[in-house]
């Protein structure tokens, strides 16, 4: 099995902060991290290679500095890794992403099964890993939260839906978006953060990915964010004083009032 | 990047240092420096008084014509019932089909669809329906290529679906082969009557920033929508619209994936989704057992049980109870959050409650500030006492 694993670098989002004064995020103390979804989708590129055998190839698009994630990676038990970053990459949404990727994935030929996180933390759209399939002309299975079997060029595998779960197959190469369910990572090894360490990590830009320039970037992404601004609360709530029994007894009577119970 | 500082222009104010959303502007050497990380938002752009900021604008070579018209809303099912979303979005695509004086159709795949005339009802000028065995059981890959089919055929200017797991895995995958823009999960749909642009606004950063897009050069312009997140209307049995049976020829087009079984999660007795009343519990409840206590409160009011992350992160509960980013998105007469802190991606997905009762004893939880009526204090307490008083009657 030829195991790709798509990973983006997000800012560690739970910190972030908005600066009451200017109404911006709080950079400071914000660390890159790689997106938590993408760390189910590599220990799971991870196990099903320990369990049939093949490699693990970690794939990055961003700025130089995102090689940290596939470093990373590599500590985890990926075997190699393959940063995409070029100048004309930036501004990309999802559908110039996944056609970068395709592109990458696409260049290092015969790979059975490509695995991407169920969304990342900081887009939240979960859209590159569907698009990705397409662009590549392969079956997709989002929310997958088992692999139950590999066989004879097909997968058994599980997927989370609102009011269950599906067991599903497809034949390979295929693409799946995993969720958290399915797996614990485990702590990168001594051996791994010493392979991290020395690893040679390729950069493939436009020119190495013979991609159309008018696909990537900005100049390829079909949507375009045109306002940024801050979701006001307005709070008009109240906190019930008094003693205890008696914010009980008004909160049911208010309850009462307008006949929700 | 597409994103320049003209260091002739520049003359270090620092006015757009406050205007990245961001962050990323610093001065160096009294000129502005853009760090990694732009989106190419343009709000420093706006607050440059000096002409200093460059955007490399996408090449806009795609010409609209104006033969893409229409607004159209992806009408989905389970067991052949309609889902409520698809009605949610009739109403909010009726608003936007009037305001560019086009048509609302409803597109629906499936097999022995009930109350498909419900579509009109609700708003649907036309609904284009495939009926077929085959389409039974939300079969993505068929669908994906039926609807691009259509589409390419009828040519609409927007197409809105629910952002339900059956959405968010096939939408995309419609996109990429029309080669367009997809907006995921919006809260806000309007029309810009100027440009007649769809402004697709949605939550980011785990609901810190929102963000407002638009799909110039492409088309259809896309998006989904999670459920409960528009209104349904009021439907009307005497509206007039137009059921267009659409044939499917399945020798055509076959899966590649197949669903060999479908096994529900029987733990929730009342669906999240179409409860009125949904008591919900996080971290505070402390262990699984502890579950059983809102289920009592639950079963006396007839209420959903749900929960945030932490919970289900612990194996406390199943995750089809999980209301948030990552789970489901709720809106119901009234949500009781018992010991849950109240994170920014909680509230994404239950903020827009009729009525919020926050229980729980860190009086600076964030959960209060969105509370309509907040109780300071041990659930463990205060829950019982709820379910005494209800009991009574």
């Amino acid at each position: 099995m030829n195991i790709a694993v798509c990973l983006k670098q997000v800012p560690g989002t739970t910190k972030v902060k908005v600066d009451p004064q200017t109404n911006t995020l709080v950079r400071q103390g914000i660390e890159n991290i790689v997106n938590p979804f993408d760390t189910y989708a590599l220990e799971e590129g991870v196990r099903i290679k320990e369990r049939y055998g093949g490699k693990v190839t970690a794939i990055s698009m961003g700025p130089p500095q995102a090689e940290a994630v596939l470093r990373e990676a590599i500590s985890s038990g990926a075997d190699d890794a393959i940063l995409l970053s070029d100048s004309a990459f930036a501004g990309a949404d999802t559908l110039a992403t996944a056609y970068t990727l395709a592109k990458a994935i696409e260049r290092l030929q015969e790979c059975d099964l490509i695995i991407c996180g169920r969304q990342t933390v900081d887009g939240d759209t979960g859209q590159v890993a569907p698009e990705l399939a397409e662009m590549l002309g392969i079956p997709f299975i989002a929310y997958v939260s088992q692999i139950e079997e590999v066989s004879n060029g097909y997968m058994r595998l599980q997927r989370m839906v609102e009011d269950g779960h599906e067991v599903m197959e497809t034949p390979l190469p295929a693409v799946i978006s995993v969720v958290k369910e399915i797996n614990v990572p485990r702590l990168p090894s001594l051996r791994g953060l010493t392979k991290a360490k020395s690893a040679v990590i390729p950069v493939w830009s436009i020119s190495e990915l013979g991609v159309d320039k008018t696909r990537v970037g900005l100049s390829g992404s079909a949507t375009k964010v045109i306002k940024i601004f801050f979701p006001q609360r307005v709070h008009h709530g109240e906190i019930l004083q008094g003693e205890l029994e008696n914010q009980v007894d008004s909160l049911v009577e208010k309850l009462r009032e307008v006949k929700i119970v | 990047m597409g994103i320049q500082i003209d260091l002739d222009n520049c003359i270090g104010c620092g006015n757009c240092l406050p205007a990245c959303p961001y962050g990323l502007i610093e001065l160096i050497d009294e000129k502005a420096r853009i760090n990694e990380g732009c989106t190419l938002c343009g709000a420093c752009q706006e607050a440059c008084e000096y002409d200093a900021i460059l955007i490399e604008a996408a090449a806009e070579t795609v010409e609209i014509s104006d033969s893409h018209h229409g607004i159209w809303v992806f009408a989905e099912q389970r067991d052949g019932r309609l889902k409520s979303v698809g009605y949610e979005l009739l109403a909010k695509g009726r608003q936007l089909a009037d305001t560019l004086d086009t048509e609302l159709c409803a597109v629906c795949f499936g097999h022995n669809i009930n109350e498909t005339e419900q579509l009109i009802a609700y708003g649907a000028d036309k609904v284009y329906l495939i009926d077929n065995p085959a389409l039974a059981n939300n079969q993505e890959e068929l669908y994906t290529r039926e609807l691009v089919k259509l589409i390419q055929q009828y040519k609409p200017a927007v197409v809105v679906a629910g952002a339900t797991s059956l959405g968010r895995s096939f939408i995309p995958r419609v996109a990429a082969i029309l080669r367009t823009g997809l907006t995921a999960d919006c809260t806000g749909l309007e029309i810009d009557t100027e440009t007649r642009l769809l402004m697709q606004t949605r939550p980011t950063f785990g609901g810190n920033i929102m963000a407002t897009i638009i799909c110039q050069a492409k088309r259809p312009q896309m998006s989904t929508v999670r459920p409960r997140v528009f209104k349904k209307g009021t439907p009307d049995n005497k509206r007039k619209g137009q059921i267009i049976k659409v044939d499917f020829n399945g020798e055509s087009v076959t899966s590649r994936t197949k669903l060999l079984n479908f096994v529900e999660d029987l733990t929730e007795r009342v669906k999240l989704e179409d409860a009125d009343i949904i008591v919900s519990g996080g971290r505070g409840l402390g262990k699984a057992e502890n579950f059983q206590l809102l289920e009592e409160l639950a079963s006396v009011m007839g209420a959903a049980l749900g929960s945030s992350r932490p919970p289900v992160d612990h194996g406390w509960i199943p995750y089809s109870h999980q209301v948030g980013q990552t789970g489901k998105t709720v809106c119901p007469k009234l949500y009781i959050a018992c010991g849950i802190s109240g994170a920014v991606q909680h509230l994404a997905g239950m903020q827009t409650s009729d009525t919020i009762l926050a229980i729980n004893d860190d009086p600076n939880a964030p959960i209060f500030e969105v509370a309509s009526y907040g109780i300071v204090g041990d659930l463990f307490k205060v829950v019982p006492m709820m379910i005494d008083r209800l009991k009574k009657g």
